[in-house]
């Protein structure tokens, strides 16, 4: 894939995404996100809902399917966009070496 | 995780007839069963909430259980194939076409006693191809051919074992010579150990202590031979009754066989030239069989729970609510098992049925039974727009792959999933399970979606049938006659020649069509004549696809039938609804811009009450009621002249992408941010007859009926539209 998430350019959908993570997106932003959704090595990161529309956590399914899901310990989220926000932060700092120390929220 | 699973023996049962319900219970031993009516199966705080009222019954109880086991892998059996340590020699031949090699000890065929580990096996993998010898007394012996094949190439494999000599003989020759690839060999030497006695033949499997089968074969085989010298013990031919599951021996021992769990036939052997593409127009070409080891037809376990419907019980959705204890964050200890009461059979019986019937889409149910893209496809979430969403169901699915795929499904060797069935765990066909693939919000698809429409007909108090897919199939159109309106579910997406026959004759006798989804009479599918509950779908040409079917393999086994998208057979959906399948998007969804045929005198009945220029901007799927798959008119394909736009969906995120039978050279604006044929069209037309159809285009409409409890302009809009079409007086 020709295109690589440049942390100069790409800083304004960092915004578009905390304020909405899932939905509408511009065409930037969609460009970094079907890049962070890349994984060539066949691991995917999962959410895994424990309790319907109050429990989630983040899961790894394996290249393999015949090796087991792998539960992360926490955090639990209450609010799914919180594991979206929590996943870009993780993709962010792999594709740019960048940390996101912002909550998803501005008020928290 | 899941404690509990099962399956009905039907989805569809009379009243006064039994159905029984096969359980594996995951943890204790026993759970308490009790029938439930099912009006919403979502328990989104957002929505009405979950309605699972109590149906108290003779059923209601506590029962015994255990864990069961789906017992996967597809092979051929000939049960009175005599033991070929009888024979002084013999020899085996086959045409072979692997895929997967890498899986340790494949059988290709397999004369094998498990428990005393007697007999003889020939098995293939990335090592090569081995004989195995058991001599009954606790011996075992391998010996291995060790030639390295490929994947998807032809091989005639040979295994010649000569007792009298003490000899046996491996061969294996590629059918096409590959420069610089060395896979034709063979290996000759003395036979190690005598030969076990042991009876029966399987092919593509091997028998298990414990009674199971396994060490499938993945590939296609075609031609087993069996001789002893110039004297044939048996050949099948896999060209002969392709439509069936048994297996015919061409040999004057008359050995015929038995296909178990639905291997794939009407394959294309060795020798298909690409002159024809019919199994039916040259079946020689077709004599191959395509075995999985991930093949399942019936799990056959023993029924847990048996209910007679009383005969005075009224038609509509059900589910077995089977509980083990309490739910929690880690342990999902219930489980809801959805089945439908039809009307009597007895037409006679019906004379007082309403005049309304929900049409259950259990072929589309089956098509995505145990749907695991999420879990076997990469890059996904791209498609979704968000992270996978895993529930208990999608953990436990992802721990038993046995259970087996959907239609969507790939095998482990990468070939596409034709055949479904039901008689085993549908683990997302069911109230509370929220699809990966549902919309954003309730994330519902399919049953647990079209529950929103049991719901708002609960709350409108229509009274109403359900009817089911297999119904329709199998009883045609005297099932529909009698109905005045025919509602359809979310998604409506597979239909036999029959189910769109029946259809299209009520429709042209004046029936009122509510289409009140997106997506439907979109694949051709086909039933098998000797199995009940399976169904075939061919992944022909083009369409929204996950897999594409080998060309030359087309048409269906089960019926000779070209397989693929109605549209390719000349009926495209606008022919039956009015619209057709237009762009796909599983993110968000939007809403219905009022259309200037809204105001036609024709339509005034419809928008009665709505003066709202947009419509459905709110819904449980997705936030609104235009999403997921979405359909719009094209005279082109069928629409009818008179047919009325009311209103069109807009403003879709760039993940609503115009489907790939829709343009021929790529586009570079296929998503609906920038296309501008990427658009539901709600619409209505009368038929000559007296009918009409009103048509929504939306897979997502049926999830905004909830909205607001039930009060609101799409629920306006439909229930006006089926109050006028539940009225006799004619449209034209």
């Amino acid at each position: 894939m020709r295109y690589r998430i440049d942390p100069e350019t790409d800083r304004p959908f960092i915004d578009e995404f905390r304020k909405n993570p899932v939905g509408n997106h511009s065409p930037g932003l969609m460009r970094v996100l079907n890049a962070m959704r890349y994984q060539p090595d066949g691991p995917q990161i999962v959410l895994f809902c424990r309790k319907p529309f109050a429990e989630w956590q983040i899961a790894h399914m394996p290249a393999d399917r015949r090796d087991p899901l792998i539960f992360e310990d926490s955090p639990i989220f209450t609010d799914r966009n919180e594991a979206e926000w929590e996943v870009f932060r993780r993709r962010w700092e792999a594709a740019t070496g960048e940390r996101l120390n912002l909550p998803l929220k501005e008020s928290e | 995780m899941l404690k509990l699973v099962g399956y009905p023996d039907r989805y569809s049962v009379a009243p006064g007839e039994p159905i029984a319900f096969q359980i594996s219970l995951e943890e204790g031993d026993r759970f308490d069963a009790r029938v439930v009516r099912v009006v919403n199966g979502d328990f989104n705080p957002d929505g009405p909430g979950l309605d699972l009222p109590h149906y108290p019954s003779a059923v209601d109880g506590t029962y015994a259980g255990t864990p069961k086991r789906a017992d996967a892998g597809s092979y051929l059996t000939v049960s009175d194939f005599p033991s070929l340590a009888e024979h002084a020699a013999f020899t085996f031949r086959a045409t072979i076409w692997p895929t997967l090699l890498k899986r340790a000890g494949q059988t290709l065929f397999a004369q094998w006693e498990a428990a005393t580990r007697s007999g003889v096996m020939l098995l293939v993998d990335d090592t090569g191809l081995t004989l195995v010898l058991g001599d009954g007394a606790g011996k075992i012996a391998r010996e291995t051919l060790p030639l390295p094949l490929l994947e998807r190439k032809w091989y005639d494999v040979t295994v010649a074992v000569d007792r009298a000599q003490g000899r046996f003989r491996l061969g294996v020759e590629a059918l096409r010579k590959d420069f610089g690839v060395a896979d034709s060999g063979c290996r000759e030497g003395a036979l190690p150990l005598p030969l076990g006695a042991a009876t029966g033949l399987m092919l593509a499997g091997a028998p298990e202590p414990g009674g199971t089968v396994g060490a499938h074969f993945n590939g296609k085989i075609e031609a087993p031979t069996f001789m002893d010298g110039d004297r044939i013990i048996a050949a099948w031919n896999f060209s002969e009754g392709i439509r069936s599951v048994q297996v015919t021996d061409t040999g004057p021992s008359h050995r015929h066989g038995r296909l178990v769990n639905l291997p794939a036939r009407g394959m294309k052997g060795a020798h298909w030239t690409g002159e024809y593409h019919s199994w039916q127009a040259a079946p020689a070409q077709y004599g191959a069989v395509h075995f999985h080891e991930d093949d399942l037809y019936d799990a056959g376990w023993a029924a847990d729970v048996v209910w007679s419907v009383p005969e005075d019980t009224k038609s509509g959705a059900y589910a077995l609510h089977l509980t083990c204890g309490e739910t929690d964050a880690e342990a999902m200890r219930e489980v809801y098992i959805p089945f439908f009461i039809r009307p009597p059979r007895a037409a006679s019986a019906r004379t007082n049925c309403p005049k309304v019937a929900f049409l259950a889409p259990t072929c589309s149910y089956i098509a995505y039974a145990n749907h695991g893209e999420h879990i076997t496809v990469r890059g996904v979430e791209r498609i979704m727009g968000r992270l996978l969403h895993f529930g208990h169901q999608d953990v436990y699915l992802y721990d038993h792959p046995e259970l087996c795929h959907s239609l969507y499904d790939k095998h482990a060797d990468g070939s596409g999933v034709c055949y479904s069935s039901r008689l085993r765990p549908n683990i997302n066909c069911a109230p509370r399970y929220h699809s990966w693939l549902g919309g954003d919000g309730s994330s519902l698809y399919q049953y647990n979606a079209d529950t929103h429409l049991f719901g708002w007909l609960a709350h409108h108090d229509i009274d109403y049938d359900i009817i089911t897919d297999e119904d329709l199939h199998r009883d045609g159109y005297e099932l529909l006659k009698d109905y005045r309106v025919i509602l359809t579910g979310s998604h409506p997406e597979y239909h036999s020649t029959p189910m769109w026959d029946a259809m299209k004759t009520w429709l042209d006798r004046g029936g009122r069509l509510m289409y009140m989804g997106g997506n439907g009479w979109y694949w051709r599918i086909a039933f098998h004549d000797e199995l009940p509950g399976v169904i075939e779908v061919r992944r022909a040409e083009d369409g929204i696809r996950s897999w594409e079917a080998e060309p030359g393999e087309y048409y269906h086994s089960f019926t000779g039938e070209y397989g693929g998208l109605w549209r390719r057979c000349g009926r495209p959906p606008n022919m039956m609804a009015g619209i057709g399948f237009v762009a796909q998007g599983f993110d968000v969804s939007s809403y219905y811009r009022r259309a200037p045929d809204a105001d036609n005198p024709r339509a005034a009945f419809i928008f009665e009450g709505v003066e709202e220029e947009i419509i459905g901007d709110f819904g449980l799927i997705g936030g609104g009621a235009a999403g997921i798959e979405l359909d719009c008119i094209n005279p082109l394909l069928g629409s009818p002249p008179n047919i009325l736009r009311l209103a069109s969906s807009e403003d879709h995120s760039p993940l609503m992408l115009l489907v790939n039978e829709e343009f021929t050279a790529t586009l570079p604006n296929l998503g609906g941010d920038q296309n501008e044929r990427v658009r539901a069209d709600l619409t209505f037309a009368e038929t000559p007859a007296g009918g009409a159809i009103f048509s929504t285009g939306s897979i997502a409409w049926i999830g905004a009926l909830p909205c607001q409890g039930y009060e609101n302009n799409i629920s306006r809009i439909t229930l006006n539209t089926l109050r006028r079409f539940m009225d006799a007086r004619p449209f034209v």
